[in-house]
């Protein structure tokens, strides 16, 4: 990187333009799915724009530290535990977003803000398994145990989310399943037109953007604070 | 050989201070007890509904009361000093991990064998179903000791010791609750095995694999 | 015996061990003193494997700690301020225990000459909850004794003794090093460190500031010594 400063602020304001442009299209470009029948299912259809590429990105993002968590077990260097629970802070913010998100959908569509279904249940489970994690993180002070203790966390919890899925989805599901299946299936799924799937697609590109220009940003607040910290260091124990 | 020898060793030592006190045993029994009779109370199981939450009830007694002996686990050891002494020795971690771990399950499973009778009898089921409800608490019981026994470890390095214990544990174990709560509640309304065969298989790949990653990863959690 | 070289340990951005490097012959009786927070409890972590180096290197008789820590663990006996030990059992049933884990030969009659020469075995079947704080330190002596190390670390052993029994443990401790053993003990009582070490270091702020030899060491040249190098700033 030579000029990080300037890559920073270009990969900035790309993210900001592409999620407007994102915002445009999925409100104002995108049609009406046909075959949603009340205006109140055709309007509350539109967070699929939102809502589905949010839990992409919390899904990469945890995966993103997983994979994080066993490159530090194994190289041991600070940097990976910087990456895991920079990635691991963003996916639980976007996991409680796209709990809210879905609950808003979930009202006029299913008629009911919650639900035990599989998805909600796995994300309901997710989200609380990473927050066990900041707590973790929160209550160990010696740096290598709680980069060590993290990474063993975040490898076995993102292991576990498919098993848990597995195991809640042998009850009813009522969720849709709108992408690789025909026509849609579950309550309020729909078709997908041409026009609805490159909106749908701009607007994954945009919420992955969003994520890594996140990440980035956090992971500099990461570094920096541990410069800090080795400087306060050098002045008090020299 | 020399191997299961110490795991033997260690699963010896615990049972034998345990069984000098008798505390956490004690404690555990107690408490899955009470854990049955609050619901009682609270769900005012009456004879409809009783069949239906049973198996509920159970695991819930099971998993609490299993928390309690778990996170006492290292802590003891952690006190005394005699975790470090463990460390010491020139024997594998995993030796370690896996004496502990089996200890665990043993005091559990221990609890399990005092329980189902008890339970049999409060809720009226067919003794017949005793030995299939004995098998389905072990292999639940293994699968919430593996993990158990890792972040029982971890736990007891943090500030916050034991009270991290079950908010680390209970999401990463819901599989092992589930397949069991449904294996319990077929066995009560007496389906048969193909029926419920998938959560039969859920729960012992959830062992394996959890357990196996438990002990790989029961090195790092130790080291300093 | 021992060989440290360059050792350095820090937790996080904290750097405890600052490059220590240290030589310890084998047979000698080597006391290490140093205010609180200097590093001595790190040092000898270290050196029982329980603690992994953050950079540096430790020999123990030619065998690589990091590389080989199992090997390593045979050779070494730890005592610290703690028992190590299962309060809840007996003072035989640890060390039977201890003795199944070290692999000792003949571990009953092993167990029972310890304990013996430990002044215990009267109290061999009371839980080590019931001994007195002397009692569980020669107990603990009697555990890191077990497999007969040739390398015996003691971390502040004299922590919580009176001076009876601190002056017991002082001689179990010379006889315990008739057998041509290594010994690396701890302490804060500059007494003790002059009386039982052949050689005294004093650590200060992670790194060996100065070595004092048998034939220079009298109480009063020890002190004169540490207060000049750990007097606080």
């Amino acid at each position: 990187m030579q000029n990080p400063a300037y890559l920073m602020t270009g990969l900035l304001i790309v993210t900001g333009l592409l999620m407007v442009a994102a915002l445009v299209l999925a409100l104002g470009v995108a049609p009406d799915p046909v075959n949603l029948a009340t205006p109140t299912e055709r309007f509350a259809q539109r967070i699929f724009y939102f809502h589905v590429p949010n839990w992409w990105v919390g899904f990469l993002a945890y995966l993103v530290a997983a994979v994080a968590g066993a490159l530090y077990l194994v190289s041991r260097q600070e940097r990976w535990d910087a990456v895991g629970v920079s990635s691991i802070e963003i996916g639980l913010t976007f996991n409680t977003i796209g709990l809210i998100s879905g609950s808003l959908w979930a009202k006029p569509t299913w008629n009911t803000w919650w639900t035990w279904e599989p998805r909600l249940t796995t994300a309901a489970i997710g989200w609380l398994m990473y927050v066990g994690y900041l707590m973790l993180r929160s209550a160990i002070e010696n740096p290598q145990r709680r980069a060590r203790f993290a990474a063993v966390f975040s490898i076995l919890a993102f292991l576990d989310v498919p098993v848990i899925f597995l195991a809640v989805r042998w009850w009813r599901t009522i969720h849709p399943v709108v992408i690789g299946a025909e026509g849609g299936q579950g309550i309020g799924g729909f078709a997908l037109g041409p026009t609805i799937q490159l909106v749908f697609f701009v607007c994954l590109g945009a919420f992955t953007l969003l994520y890594v220009t996140l990440l980035w940003m956090r992971l500099r607040t990461e570094f920096l604070s541990h410069r800090v910290e080795r400087m306060r260091q050098r002045l008090l124990f020299r | 050989m020399q191997h299961l020898c110490k795991i033997g060793a260690i699963i010896a030592k615990d049972l034998a201070a345990e069984l000098r006190t008798r505390e956490m045993l004690g404690a555990m029994f107690v408490f899955a007890l009470l854990v049955i009779f609050i619901f009682n109370f609270a769900f005012e199981l009456r004879a409809e509904n009783q069949r239906a939450l049973a198996p509920g009830v159970l695991w819930v007694a099971i998993t609490f009361s299993g928390m309690l002996g778990l996170s006492r686990s290292f802590i003891r050891e952690k006190d005394r000093g005699s975790l470090e002494g463990l460390l010491l020795a020139p024997v594998d971690r995993g030796v370690i991990f896996l004496g502990k771990m089996l200890g665990n399950a043993l005091f559990i499973v221990i609890i399990d064998c005092i329980i189902l009778p008890v339970f049999v009898v409060l809720f009226d089921i067919p003794a017949a179903a005793l030995p299939q409800l004995a098998m389905i608490a072990i292999l639940g019981t293994l699968g919430l000791s593996g993990v158990g026994t890792l972040f029982s470890a971890m736990a007891v390095h943090t500030r916050a010791r034991e009270v991290l214990l079950p908010v680390l544990l209970f999401p990463l174990i819901v599989p092992v609750i589930l397949s069991a709560v449904k294996l319990s509640a077929a066995v009560l309304d007496r389906l048969p095995f193909a029926e419920v065969q998938s959560w039969f298989s859920l729960l012992v790949v959830f062992d394996i694999v959890f357990g196996a990653l438990s002990f790989l990863f029961f090195d790092y959690v130790i080291e300093e | 015996m021992i060989e440290i070289r360059g050792l350095v340990k820090a937790f996080g951005s904290h750097v405890v061990l600052k490059g220590l490097t240290l030589h310890i012959g084998a047979g000698e009786f080597m006391t290490l003193v140093g205010p609180n927070g200097a590093g001595k409890t790190t040092l000898i972590r270290i050196l029982a494997t329980l603690s992994r180096p953050t950079a540096g290197q430790v020999l123990l008789g030619g065998c690589d700690l990091t590389a080989d820590p199992m090997t390593a663990r045979r050779m070494i006996g730890l005592v610290s301020h703690r028992t190590l030990l299962d309060d809840d059992l007996s003072g035989e049933q640890n060390l039977l225990f201890y003795a199944q884990l070290y692999d000792v030969a003949h571990p009953k009659t092993r167990v029972e000459a310890l304990l013996r020469q430990m002044g215990l075995w009267g109290r061999h079947h009371d839980p080590v909850r019931t001994y007195s704080r002397g009692m569980q330190q020669r107990l603990a002596i009697a555990r890191a004794l077990l497999h007969n190390p040739p390398v015996l670390l003691l971390d502040e052993p004299d922590t919580g003794l009176d001076r009876h029994a601190a002056e017991t443990l002082g001689m179990l401790l010379r006889q315990a090093d008739l057998g041509q053993r290594t010994v690396l003990m701890t302490t804060h009582n500059l007494e003790y460190a002059a009386a039982w070490g052949e050689r005294v270091a004093i650590l200060v702020n992670g790194q060996i500031v100065s070595q004092i030899h048998r034939a220079e060491i009298t109480l009063a040249t020890l002190r004169a010594q540490y207060d000049q190098y750990a007097a606080p700033v």
